[in-house]
């Protein structure tokens, strides 16, 4: 029997346009930071991709100082349409660099090449598109007559999807006359600079958007800064609840998108095959590195056994290996202390009883890499249906009608989103109606569009981004 | 009236199938009770699957697997002796200056035609099919079909391409188009028997789904798209149902059946979409003519050019292959 080997199809590093070192945006100009420079790695090859400066406490006041200065002087000021020829320039640029782009968060993020190019960076552009079209239009978006920004804007954004994070909080705080200071997370800084140089070709006025890199540290700095108007957080749940605490008392508007242990619930009438589809979507997209994960399956007690079955057939066809290379469809955890995180709750699954199912598709040597797993005979009381795993891991539990369905997706403390896999309209109705959650999927999963608000229940955060409703969270209303 | 009495000689229905065909109602009940069809998402994996990067070594492979499983098809009016004697040469010989170039699997013409066909293809290992049935409508009696099974089967023909009566299946007498598959299957004794959907006329993934089960439960050895005939005819989607039903066919009764896609694959890039499908959704053991087929009258060519640019290094050009 002959074996049908697909040819590597690597995407030159070159593309990515990689420089030795990345310097902080304040003001229009990439500046020297005064914090230590860090080494960013590529989570693929664990080598060194580029050093990069990093903030520290003063800079992060001289930004504020400088985004101040562009708010009150410039960009409050500009009429709507202004500022949408701003975004719809930048949205142009990302689109034109936008294989640079792909690459160069791959290399940085270690996400499958197809992900970043297919998904990541065209959704980016697509929330720039979407916010362009509402800068001159917020008088009539139902705020009342007129609308007003709130000033500067702090936001500090994850590793998950760099640049896609990065558009979700840029585009709704510039369309509606907000200037912003933003911290990329530490292990994946890149395409946030080279969207720095983005805004100086687009010739955006000095200061309305800074950006810089650093660690916990600045992101706390940025959140206890006297002259910042609003935060936004994406990010884990414990940090959200910290920046809630110090927020607290003060003036700052806040909106956290944080964890989540979404449910993903499938009736025995679903369209099988492609609810295996959408459940594999749901957890392998992105090494399971997604807030809205579909981690936890809920499938009928009468079709479990079938569903794991196909559902493991269908993970085992899943190619693991370089992000670079268009065949991968699981790319690299995105650090060594992730992967650790993500072993030590698997263990736990273990531990606790689970039946655990790995594939069998090769893992590469190097780099950090981990198989996609999947968690039969899981139970409420286990960890692994509790914790948010954030990895290629996904937990099997059952239930017996559509009121336990409900009442096991609603049994956590987070709440961003739900699947729904019926072929009966009636029952998604319903279902939406009960699930405590943000975002509600019927028949799919993982679907983003800058129209849809996004944003959570409980745990997972308070607030929405995308949509109408995401521009309310930038306007004093 | 019973499943049994006018088939006796097809074979039986595996094991943990045997409910579903025993009367009319269960096999309603069965067919209506598969899992049903997510329309975007049988289109967005279908799609999704296209992106592989098949070059080189991987393209070689796929262009000679490709031509391995063609099924050469003259289904015209105007067919003589001498365009099916043309065909069978060439399904023998597919590049006369590559020597090394795979055969085709089969050559398909009409019942009349099959003894032309077996005689010039003797000894060369390539099948003879034949589309029986009152191909492409089928629009006739169940004796005339019978009748025409028999006298591709007496002639020689090795495979006997069916038509499903798509009226009988749109009007929900399921069990009459399951004991037709069946007697067919019997009139077929030792050839195999193909069983074209004519998913185009089906106009649902749903149907295809239930199309392709029914096929399959009464005997067929493969499921085949279209006649060519009618458009739309193979397409990636509906090919990836079938290829879903007989991985999963396989997984509750252990047999291995086949998937013909049949009509509009006319390119190597198209052919190499379908193999990676059948590789994915069906799985590797399917990647064999017994398994595999296209139905084609013009994807011969393109692969046979694209075959000598990877062999040659440079592209040659359509009349460097043979017009038959």
């Amino acid at each position: 029997m002959p074996v049908f080997e697909y040819a590597p199809a690597p995407e030159s590093r070159a593309i990515a346009n990689l420089k030795d070192a990345y310097k902080p945006f304040v003001n229009g100009e990439f500046v020297d930071g005064s914090g230590e420079p860090l080494k960013t790695i590529n989570p693929a090859t664990e080598e060194v991709l580029a050093e990069v400066g990093t903030a520290s406490k003063s800079d992060v006041d001289i930004a504020v100082k400088a985004a101040r200065k562009a708010f009150t002087g410039v960009w409050s000021k500009m009429p709507g349409t202004e500022r949408a020829k701003y975004l719809f320039r930048i949205a142009r640029l990302i689109q034109e660099r936008s294989r640079e782009l792909a690459v160069l968060e791959s290399l940085d993020n270690g996400k499958p090449i197809k992900e970043s190019r297919d998904s990541d960076v065209p959704t980016a552009a697509a929330h720039f598109f979407y916010h362009a079209g509402w800068a001159d239009k917020l008088d009539y978006a139902g705020y009342g007559p007129s609308p007003r920004p709130l000033g500067v804007a702090g936001q500090i954004i994850p590793w998950n999807f760099p640049l896609l994070m990065l558009a979700w909080k840029i585009a709704p705080a510039l369309a509606t006359g907000n200037t912003v200071v933003l911290k990329p997370a530490e292990t994946t800084p890149l395409t946030a600079l080279v969207f720095a140089e983005i805004c100086q070709q687009a010739e955006l006025p000095p200061g309305v958007v800074n950006i810089l890199p650093g660690a916990g540290d600045i992101g706390a700095s940025i959140v206890e800064h006297g002259d910042i108007d609003k935060i936004a957080f994406t990010g884990s749940t414990e940090v959200g609840k910290a920046i809630q605490r110090q927020v607290a008392g003060t003036p700052k508007k806040l909106t956290l998108e944080l964890g989540g242990k979404a449910a993903n619930i499938v009736f025995e009438d679903a369209p099988l095959d492609q609810a295996v589809e959408g459940i594999v979507n749901g957890i392998f997209f992105n090494q399971g590195h997604v807030c809205c994960a579909g981690s936890r399956l809920l499938v009928q007690e009468s079709i479990a056994e079938e569903v794991l079955e196909k559902l493991r057939y269908r993970v085992s066809t899943l190619r693991i290996g370089d992000p670079l290379d268009k065949n991968t469809d699981i790319g690299a955890i995105n650090s060594a202390e992730q992967l650790a995180k993500i072993r030590g709750l698997v263990e736990a699954g273990d531990a606790e009883g689970a039946q655990r199912w790995t594939s069998p598709c090769p893992v590469p040597d190097r780099g950090f890499f981990f198989a996609p797993t999947v968690f039969a005979n899981v139970h409420q009381s286990m960890r692994i249906a509790r914790e948010e795993i954030f990895g290629p891991v996904l937990s099997v539990l059952t239930f017996r009608t559509p009121d336990e369905a409900v009442a096991k997706a609603n049994n956590t403390p987070y709440g961003l989103s739900a699947g729904i896999w019926t072929e009966k309209g009636s029952r998604i109705l319903w279902m939406a109606n009960q699930l405590r959650a943000g975002v509600v999927w019927a028949n799919t999963f993982n679907r983003f569009d800058p129209t849809a608000p996004f944003g959570g229940y409980q745990e997972s955060g308070f607030g929405r981004e995308g949509g109408r409703t995401g521009l309310e969270a930038y306007l004093n209303v | 009236m019973t499943a049994t009495t006018s088939t006796s000689a097809a074979p039986a229905t595996p094991a943990p199938l045997v409910d579903a065909t025993r009367d009319d109602a269960s096999l309603r009940r069965f067919l209506l009770g598969l899992p049903g069809v997510d329309q975007v998402g049988v289109e967005q994996r279908a799609a999704g699957l296209g992106t592989r990067s098949i070059k080189k070594d991987a393209k070689r492979w796929a262009i000679d697997t490709a031509i391995s499983m063609v099924d050469l098809t003259t289904l015209e009016g105007a067919d003589t002796r001498g365009k099916v004697r043309a065909l069978a040469a060439k399904a023998v010989r597919p590049d006369p200056e590559r020597q090394d170039t795979p055969r085709v699997a089969a050559v398909c013409v009409y019942p009349d035609m099959v003894a032309t066909a077996v005689e010039a293809l003797k000894g060369s290992g390539v099948h003879v099919a034949s589309v029986a049935t009152g191909f492409p409508a089928g629009r006739t009696s169940r004796e005339i079909k019978l009748a025409d099974t028999k006298i591709a089967v007496e002639a020689g023909a090795h495979e006997v391409d069916m038509v499903i009566d798509r009226g009988a299946f749109l009007e929900g007498r399921y069990m009459d188009v399951f004991e037709e598959i069946r007697a067919i299957k019997a009139a077929c004794g030792d050839a195999h028997l193909k069983v074209i959907l004519e998913t185009g006329e089906l106009a649902t993934y749903d149907n295809v789904r239930r199309a392709s089960w029914l096929a399959l439960l009464a005997g067929g050895d493969f499921i085949k798209t279209s006649t060519g005939k009618v458009s739309p005819a193979a397409t990636l989607p509906v090919t990836h149902i079938m290829l879903q039903a007989v991985h999963d066919w396989h997984v509750q009764t252990g047999e291995l059946r086949g998937v013909k896609p049949a009509g509009g694959i006319r390119t190597t890039k198209d052919a190499i979409k379908y193999l990676v499908a059948v590789h994915e959704v069906a799985g590797e053991p399917w990647l064999t003519p017994d398994l595999f087929r296209f139905g084609a009258s013009s994807l011969l060519n393109d692969l046979l050019l694209q075959r000598r640019t990877q062999v040659d290094g440079h592209y040659s050009g359509p009349d460097y292959v043979t017009v038959d």
